[in-house]
């Protein structure tokens, strides 16, 4: 049964950063901003469900948020004994008519660009940005992540700390920087949305679901950002990554590989999407790596079984993405690629190549993608002795799980 | 009174890696159960497994804090047993705590029959002073 706290819950959280936004704005002090808000928003949970959503639930929280400021400014003032503060806010200047709907959209975005900002270590722009911009709670976000409440709270002032002390300025930034800047937004994003992508299982219903958060967030930033043709291809990197979620586990929560999923249970609609969003982003013509890595996504979601998948073209994506990135989980990605166009043979070549590599080296995907190969090579042996040293090195559960499956399904039939 | 619930492993890699698929899906399904059925109780803290003991590592200050190597691999001849993984559990007595360690304890092995592994059950400390 829907609740009518169902209802405003949704509501609080997508008024949140444009509230935000607007507070920031006016008194510039983003800590204390941003406490005034989850006040204002603690106290609309409250009261809307019981007196119902105001006409203008905007302005109703902006002018909660912005008497807590005002008398959090005069207890401040009054403790450095600084009169004149006071003296200027009294003629409730701060408080005066909305005509900021114009900023609203600068403001959201100058918002998640401040809590992306490099200055911030990566987990801290995670907590900050799902906090100030997502307008979740600290004991939600810590439930996410499975720390106690105590350590989220306090990575998150930190973070506040942190864009404090180096001057993290509230405005958009500059044409010159806004490339660079973005780029961290959506990795912020991209982060957020993995982790819900590869959280084990356990108490889920009483989660946060991050995926679904990551691809919220990441609509708002296509929607601030609409000709951007990388913040579509990484919501479209999303919507074809999560359509396949139903599929991807068993009801133990076992990992199950794409070749043995059930396509049927994948989400039609969101693969739908994504395939638009990656189409028109393309055909924009300025190519980038969630653009590549979305597009690899829609051929999989596309085809009807992995025999089926057109995998040179897979493989021509990946070259590109090779080409675009130095990052050897691509030239590993491609390898597999390889091997599926050109046979395991020519795949296990390409691993050769890639095992000297000091950034994969212990690395359990290598060990993973070699059993795999190996086993398609007709060498069993090798191939459980690779998938149990891929079980070693892992350090997710569902993953191991899967990894020493493999190996005794092999060393049962040999 | 909260409990935690050690389960230790021999030396060497974990003796579940050489058993036959069957008996290791229906291994797994057992730590699934048990888990499931804490977690519905509310006793369940926390349930953690660790990397096999050949990724361990032992860290030392050294002299003066920055002295000599302090980081040694795994793994560590001297030792006998590791520990493989815990459960943290709430419960209302100590019975309870070693109910739940011995339904631990049997979790099925390569044929089926109960591995009977020993868990050690300590009373983990109370970090806030009780009300009088």
């Amino acid at each position: 049964m829907e609740t009518r706290t169902d209802r405003v819950e949704p509501l609080l959280r997508e008024l949140a950063p444009r509230v935000l936004g607007s507070i920031v704005r006016r008194f510039r002090d983003f800590a204390a901003c941003e406490d005034a808000i989850q006040e204002a928003l603690l106290a609309a949970a409250t009261h809307w469900p019981r007196e119902g959503v105001p006409d203008d639930p905007r302005a109703w929280l902006i002018r909660v948020a912005a008497r807590r400021m005002t008398d959090h400014i005069r207890s401040e003032a009054a403790r450095r004994r600084r009169e004149e503060v006071t003296a200027s806010l009294d003629d409730d200047a701060a408080l005066a008519p909305d005509d900021d709907r114009a900023h609203e959209r600068d403001d959201s975005l100058a918002l998640l660009f401040m809590c992306c900002h490099p200055a911030l270590t990566t987990s801290s722009a995670i907590a900050l940005t799902l906090r100030a911009v997502g307008g979740l709670t600290s004991a939600e976000i810590a439930r996410a992540f499975l720390v106690p409440e105590a350590t989220m709270a306090q990575r998150i002032s930190r973070a506040k700390q942190s864009i404090q002390e180096s001057n993290v300025p509230f405005e958009l930034p500059t044409p010159q920087e806004s490339g660079q800047r973005l780029v961290a937004v959506m990795h912020v994003l991209y982060l957020i949305f993995s982790e819900g992508y590869t959280a084990s299982s356990g108490s889920e219903l009483q989660r946060v679901d991050l995926s679904a958060e990551a691809i919220r967030l990441a609509r708002m930033l296509q929607s601030l950002l609409p000709q951007d043709s990388e913040v579509q291809g990484l919501l479209a990197l999303m919507l074809l990554t999560d359509a396949r979620r139903a599929a991807r586990s068993g009801p133990a929560g076992e990992l199950i590989s794409l070749d043995q999923q059930d396509r049927g249970a994948w989400d039609r609609t969101a693969i739908a999407e994504g395939v638009a969003l990656v189409s028109a982003a393309l055909s924009k013509g300025s190519v980038g790596a969630y653009q590549l890595q979305a597009a690899i996504a829609a051929v999989h979601d596309e085809a009807a079984s992995t025999a089926a998948t057109d995998w040179a073209q897979i493989l021509a994506l990946y070259s590109l993405l090779q080409r675009m990135s130095d990052n050897p989980m691509v030239a590993l990605n491609h390898a597999i690629a390889t091997a599926m166009v050109r046979g395991p043979e020519a795949g296990l070549k390409a691993i050769d190549a890639l095992a000297s590599d000091p950034r994969l080296a212990g690395s359990h995907r290598l060990d993973a993608v070699r059993a795999h190969l190996l086993e398609r090579a007709g060498q069993p042996g090798a191939a459980i002795e690779h998938y149990r040293r891929a079980a070693a090195r892992t350090s997710s559960t569902p993953e191991r799980n899967y990894l020493l499956t493999q190996a005794a399904r092999l060393n049962d039939s040999s | 009174m909260k409990y935690i619930l050690m389960m230790n492993t021999q030396k060497g890699p974990y003796q579940h890696e050489s058993w036959p698929e069957k008996a290791w899906k229906a291994h797994l399904a057992y730590w699934g159960t048990l888990n499931a059925q804490l977690e519905a109780s509310g006793e369940l803290v926390s349930v953690e497994g660790l990397t096999a003991p050949d990724q361990a590592k032992r860290v030392y200050a050294g002299k003066d804090g920055k002295d000599g190597k302090p980081i040694t691999d795994g793994v560590f001849p001297e030792t006998k047993e590791f520990l493989a993984g815990y459960w943290i559990v709430d419960v209302e007595s100590a019975e309870r705590a070693y109910a739940i360690a011995a339904q631990a304890s049997a979790a099925p092995g390569p044929g089926g029959q109960p591995l009977n592994m020993p868990l050690e059950v300590r009373e983990v400390m109370q970090s806030a002073a009780r009300d009088l």
